[in-house]
């Protein structure tokens, strides 16, 4: 069974359609590349699988689960985890703290056990504190933990939020260009980092306007236009696919290819 | 029945003419002027200082109540927001709740505490037919509420500083890339949503001939109920909103008792943010993620 | 060690300030949303808990907790519709509902409407005003520090994405608003029963623009900022007393230019919020040391008003005066209109120590 599943999805603002019956899923442990020109319905697509918008026709299914009835926090707590395309971390909060709020949905501890102290409470804390240095450790951010996290560098900054959101325990993490704004070492850095998530079992979602990033990362591309799908499969079948060449170059592709 | 049709309207018009200035400073800064009743207030005090001890004429001291509160408006603006454009909104807020009390008490520490007789400085006539009686000044709320509405509609839609307006509050940032001097443009909603709120102070404080310093609060959030049930950020939700909200208040208050009048507000606020909280007429404005 | 009843009677005011501004901190500061109504809830308290031990003769203690009780059963009833929605809606209802309460009080019956409702015998006293102020101040240290709190962060932080990062936000928001608003109605209570009378303008929009200065100036989202902010807000009126009749009698203009300069000059407040700030806060709470800081703040809040005390007064028959002053300007008809905090509270004379 995919573990994320399009069926013949629609999307339409007052007159416009900005998503058009769209089909699309991902299998365990793929990572599956999201690409087309800017205006293409990307954004909006993803919007509609982290519930921020709810579809106009058609279904959304996590783990064979329809998200219609979820608001988007359940979302996250069914398995689903996102970054954003402009960083948004908590600044004022520690590096840890941040990463300790992806845990928030996997952890239980109530206000009375926090007021009085419990002893289960600081067990789950010690936990959680752990937990999240090593997720630290993983992604790769050498920076001191309690450093407050609007100090980090850009590059780190992203970083901070795929650990973030690895956290919440995803079967299925959707990242919003995370090479946007990166220089080419910090982008080998994050498609290193994104085959690592891979490999440590989970199942990726990459939206990316940069057409070379996901072919080096992608097992299978799927392409967008004008809101409606053209072309899925490997990232060489996709490539030469023409319909792809015209989206992506215009009509005098053809020429030059 | 008619009476009362007539009473809403014209209480439906003032509160109108205060919504307004709300729904456009929220329309170009996503914020709520909680200064907006006082400044409310200063426009009755300047009418009233214009009328009383200059003598002028009622239209004269209108003008000048207008002029004079679009300057308090458009110095609070330079003063207390647009510091904090940039803020985190719970700032931006805190600074609007503090101006609101800053002009309060000012006008409090200036003018005392103590109530002032606004007459209306001209003969008011009273038209009667069968049961229905009609004063030559509801003739002249409801004159000048409409024709300042429909000179607000033709600023918004037909000239170009009401376009770079109506651009400013689509998109703040787009909106400058075009040229458009957002921080003139802010300035500018400032002082007209001002001179708006201050008509309907002089209006209501010769309706009600009383002014004093803390006279804004109630038809501040009355004005603010006004906008967020016609749609914040919507003019014409505003206009709709206000006369609505003077309807209702009439009719509830010739229904039930005058000491639930403010509760009524209250009551139809709490219902529009529980049931439809973009309004009649609002757009629901999602985040940009 | 002898305190005059002046200054008695000031610490016991600075502690439910101070009760007040940390809890309406947890909303504001901690959580980044502006309630306008804070006072309302003590109200609540204060009437329930004064209501009860005078006419129906309730113990104390039950008549506080029901307080808080009560007036956490009007934050829930406030807070779920409005918390769903954006901070400026929420900004605007807490003013509206606390403009309904005081209405709601002044036309009842029980409450001994416009006239206040007396005869409530005096129960609080500074040790116990006192202790219910740290009591608070290590909760909010405990809470603050815990995943609720860290979630309170967050959604200040970036409602979007702590919404993403799977935490139920209206639900963690309503909650924040319900402890804050318990709180509050304990602070009611102890304020019922030691001015043994209670008007409905000390718990209107003036007062709870007073408290929110008090956490706006110690320096909102820190839990030493609200203490602060209020025992300097307590006593500094009472220090300008003297000093000049416009400033007492204008208290509220200032406290407007307060809220207005401290945004755009020091949003942190006195003391500044941040990860340092709870960092600190942290460290205390692992080393158990939460007690001792408090005290130790205790400490020194009392050798600072010591201090003024040396300054302010030059001698016996000025503190003689002021207090004069406090009891003069007792809550009762008619002195609502320039503003009447928690700190003008006043009218019986008031126990040594």
């Amino acid at each position: 069974m995919p573990v994320l599943e399009l069926r013949e999805v629609s999307k339409s603002f007052g007159g416009i359609t900005a998503v058009r019956e769209v089909s699309l899923s991902v299998n365990p442990g793929d990572i599956l590349g999201l690409i087309g020109p800017n205006g293409a319905g990307k954004t909006t697509l993803f919007n509609l699988v982290t519930g921020i918008y709810s579809p106009s026709s058609g279904e959304i299914l996590l783990d064979g689960r329809n998200l219609a009835a979820l608001q988007p926090h359940q979302i996250t707590n069914s398995g689903l985890a996102r970054t954003f395309q402009n960083i948004r971390i908590f600044g004022q909060m520690s590096v840890l703290e941040n990463v300790m709020i992806g845990r928030h949905c996997r952890t239980r501890s109530g206000i009375l056990g926090a007021i009085l102290g419990m002893p289960g409470v600081k067990k789950e804390e010690k936990e959680t504190r752990e937990r999240c240095l090593e997720l630290l450790d993983f992604v790769g951010l050498d920076v001191d933990p309690d450093e407050k996290a609007s100090n980090l560098s850009y590059g780190q900054q992203r970083q901070l939020e795929i650990a973030r959101a690895l956290a919440t325990d995803p079967e299925l993490l959707l990242l919003d260009e995370p090479a946007a704004g990166m220089n080419l070492q910090e982008t080998k850095e994050i498609t290193s980092l994104i085959k690592r998530i891979r490999d440590a079992g989970k199942t990726i979602l990459l939206i990316e306007h940069d057409m070379r990033m996901v072919m080096g990362t992608a097992d299978r591309v799927a392409v967008l236009d004008h809101g409606t799908k053209i072309a899925e499969g490997s990232p060489k079948e996709v490539q030469r696919d023409p319909a792809v060449i015209k989206a992506y170059l215009g009509d005098e592709a053809n020429v030059v290819a | 029945m008619l009476q009362q049709v007539v009473n809403g309207l014209t209480l439906g018009s003032s509160y109108a003419l205060i919504a307004l200035g709300y729904t456009m400073v929220y329309g170009v800064l996503r914020l709520i002027n909680f200064a907006h009743g006082e400044i409310y207030m200063v426009g009755a005090f300047i009418g009233l200082t214009a009328s009383q001890i200059a003598g002028l004429p009622f239209a004269a001291a209108m003008v000048i109540a207008m002029a004079g509160a679009a300057v308090v408006g458009v110095v609070v603006e330079r003063i207390a927001y647009r510091p904090l454009r940039k803020a985190p909104r719970l700032a931006a807020l805190i600074s609007a709740i503090g101006m609101s009390i800053f002009l309060r008490n000012l006008a409090l520490a200036v003018m005392g505490p103590q109530t002032r007789a606004f007459p209306i400085p001209f003969e008011v006539k009273q038209f009667t037919t069968g049961r229905l009686r009609i004063s030559s000044f509801d003739v002249l709320i409801l004159l000048t509420s409409v024709g300042l509405m429909l000179g607000l509609h033709f600023l918004v839609h037909k000239t170009k500083i009401g376009k770079a307006m109506r651009a400013t509050a689509e998109d703040k940032e787009t909106a400058s890339l075009m040229g458009i001097s957002v921080n003139r443009v802010i300035a500018f909603t400032f002082a007209i949503g001002s001179a708006l709120a201050a008509s309907a102070g002089v209006l209501i404080g010769m309706n009600f001939n009383a002014v004093d310093p803390s006279m804004g609060m109630m038809p501040g959030l009355k004005g603010f109920t006004a906008a967020v049930l016609g749609g914040v950020g919507s003019i014409p939700g505003a206009m709709l909103g206000g006369i609505l909200l003077g309807m209702a208040e009439v009719m509830g208050v010739a229904l039930l008792k005058s000491e639930w009048r403010d509760a009524i507000a209250f009551g139809i606020l709490a219902l529009v943010l529980l049931v439809k909280p973009s309004g009649i007429l609002g757009r629901n404005l999602q985040e940009k993620v | 060690m002898m305190i005059s009843p002046y200054y008695y009677q000031l610490l016991v005011i600075a502690s439910i300030n101070a009760i007040m501004a940390l809890s309406l901190n947890l909303v504001t500061g901690c959580a980044g949303q502006l309630s306008l109504g804070h006072a309302a809830f003590m109200g609540i308290g204060a009437y329930t808990a004064g209501i009860l031990t005078s006419v129906y003769d309730v113990p104390f203690a039950v008549s506080l907790i029901a307080g808080g009780a009560v007036a956490a059963l009007a934050g829930l009833i406030v807070g779920l519709p409005t918390l769903r929605l954006k901070g400026d809606y929420l900004a605007i209802a807490t003013l509206g509902f606390g403009e309904i309460i005081r209405v709601a009080i002044l036309n009842m019956g029980i409450t001994g409407g416009p006239f206040g409702l007396r005869g409530i015998s005096k129960h609080t006293n500074l040790a116990l005003a006192a202790t219910a102020a740290v009591l608070v101040y290590w909760t909010m240290t405990r809470l603050m520090n815990s995943r609720f709190g860290r979630a309170l962060t967050a959604i200040r932080e970036d409602e979007v994405a702590a919404v993403a990062m799977g935490i139920d936000v209206t639900r963690c928001k309503v909650l924040a608003f319900v402890i804050s608003a318990a709180w509050a109605g304990v602070a009611g209570g102890l304020f019922a029963h030691w001015f043994r009378y209670l008007h409905p303008s000390s718990f209107a929009f003036a007062a709870s623009v007073e408290i929110l200065s008090m956490v706006v100036l110690g320096g909102m989202g820190s839990l030493e900022g609200p203490v602060i902010g209020a025992v300097v807000l307590t006593y500094a009126p009472e220090l300008l007393r003297g000093v000049s009749d416009f400033v007492s009698r204008h208290r509220m203009l200032f406290y407007g230019a307060l809220l207005v300069i401290m945004m755009l000059v020091r949003p942190q407040g006195l003391v500044g919020a941040g990860v340092k700030g709870l960092r600190a806060a942290r460290l205390s709470k692992f080393q158990g040391f939460g007690r001792l800081q408090s005290s130790k703040l205790g400490q020194w809040i009392a050798a600072a008003m010591e201090k003024v005390h040396w300054k302010g007064s030059t001698g016996s028959d000025d503190s003689c005066v002021v207090n004069e002053h406090v009891s003069g300007l007792a809550i009762g008809p008619g002195t609502g209109s320039t503003g009447t905090g928690v700190g003008r509270g006043g009218g019986e004379e008031n126990a040594g120590s």
